[in-house]
């Protein structure tokens, strides 16, 4: 059991009087280790609000610098931090927030070779990459790891997101089996992102780590969340784990391969 | 016939075929739409065979790669 300052008592006041948190949710958070693959759009809002909420550890993948196109909806970053290895610019700001939560960063990309060491680490990850082969590698990293985690996916003024518990829930490859071929659907490179589209989406994704953690609440778990911030409709879409799911099921992968760089912007 | 698609209501011409629903929907990339018929989910190559019926619900999802 954790002792909280003075301090962290009033910094967390408010999550602590929520009743389905209070003081042991909050020992729960402060005693959680979360991985944030990619300091981007969603990266961002979701490493701002974890180390808002006291997350003990957060790890953070990137393995970029911050480009002045990413300003417009990476809210992590600033103008000054323009060339700055992106998890770099992250932690400085995630520490200056809350000087309490300890700040791994990895700067690099996750591939076959490395992903299954840092995930395993984790009691909880969140997808925050662009491009498929990372969505597709996440996932299976995780199931492998028995580490639950959650997708996001954005794209112009949508977004859609579901949170995977290994063994239990339905996985990314149970509703979208594999990686679509190369340049076959639009990126946000190439098609746009409303920036706040970005924020919305993220800020879902930390809410669900922080309710996996508390264990309080019902986890996106067998369903999808999408949403058209056009319209504002969400909707959700719900599934069962398909038992013959390519990595999830019962003849589901034993070990890890990288998938080839699907999209022309590819990084990871 | 009533068709449930995508959570809406829709009075669609009996005996189409899951193809043919996608046209109509305007889906853009029939190939890449994962398609959930009655809450399972319906593998590409067996699209062709498949014949909607009255109160089927069929929810069409999309890839989404974003997040930088
Ligand atoms: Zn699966």
């Amino acid at each position: 059991m954790r002792e909280f300052s003075d301090e962290e008592l009033e910094r967390y006041s408010r999550h602590i009087i929520l009743q389905d948190v209070g003081i042991e949710g909050q020992e729960k958070i402060a005693n959680s280790k979360v991985l944030v693959i990619g300091a981007g759009g969603l990266g961002s809002p979701v490493a701002l609000y974890l180390a808002a909420a006291g997350v003990g550890e957060i790890g953070i993948v990137d393995g970029d610098v911050v480009d002045l196109s990413n300003l417009q909806r990476q809210v992590i970053h600033t103008t000054a931090d323009v060339n700055v290895p992106k998890v770099l610019s992250a932690k400085a700001k995630m520490e200056a927030i809350n000087p309490n939560v300890k700040v791994t960063v990895y700067q690099k990309f996750l591939d076959a070779s490395n992903i299954l060491d840092i995930v395993k680490g984790y009691d909880f990850v969140i997808d925050g990459t662009d491009n498929f082969s990372s969505k597709f590698l996440i996932n299976d990293a995780c199931v492998l790891a028995n580490v639950p985690y959650s997708h996001g996916g954005i794209l112009r003024f949508g977004g859609q997101t579901m949170t995977v518990k290994p063994k239990e829930s339905a996985c990314y490859a149970c509703v979208f089996d594999s990686p679509p071929p190369a340049n076959a659907i639009p990126t946000c490179s190439s098609a746009g992102i409303l920036g706040a589209v970005a924020g919305m989406l993220g800020t879902i994704q930390a809410a669900e780590a922080l309710k996996y953690i508390v264990g309080v609440g019902e986890p996106l778990y067998n369903r999808l969340l999408t949403f058209d911030a056009k319209t504002m409709n969400f909707r959700n879409v719900n599934f069962k784990k398909n038992p013959k799911c390519r990595v999830c099921g019962e003849h589901g992968i034993k070990e890890i391969k990288d998938y080839e760089a699907v999209v022309c912007e590819a990084k990871l | 016939m009533k068709l449930t698609i995508n959570g809406e209501s829709k009075e669609i011409k009996d005996g189409i075929s899951l193809p043919e629903l996608l046209v109509i929907e305007n889906v853009e990339q029939p190939d890449m739409v994962s398609v959930q018929l009655n809450d399972e989910f319906v593998r590409q190559d067996e699209h062709k065979g498949i014949t909607l019926k009255e109160n089927d619900s069929i929810n069409f999802l999309y890839f989404m790669g974003g997040g930088a």
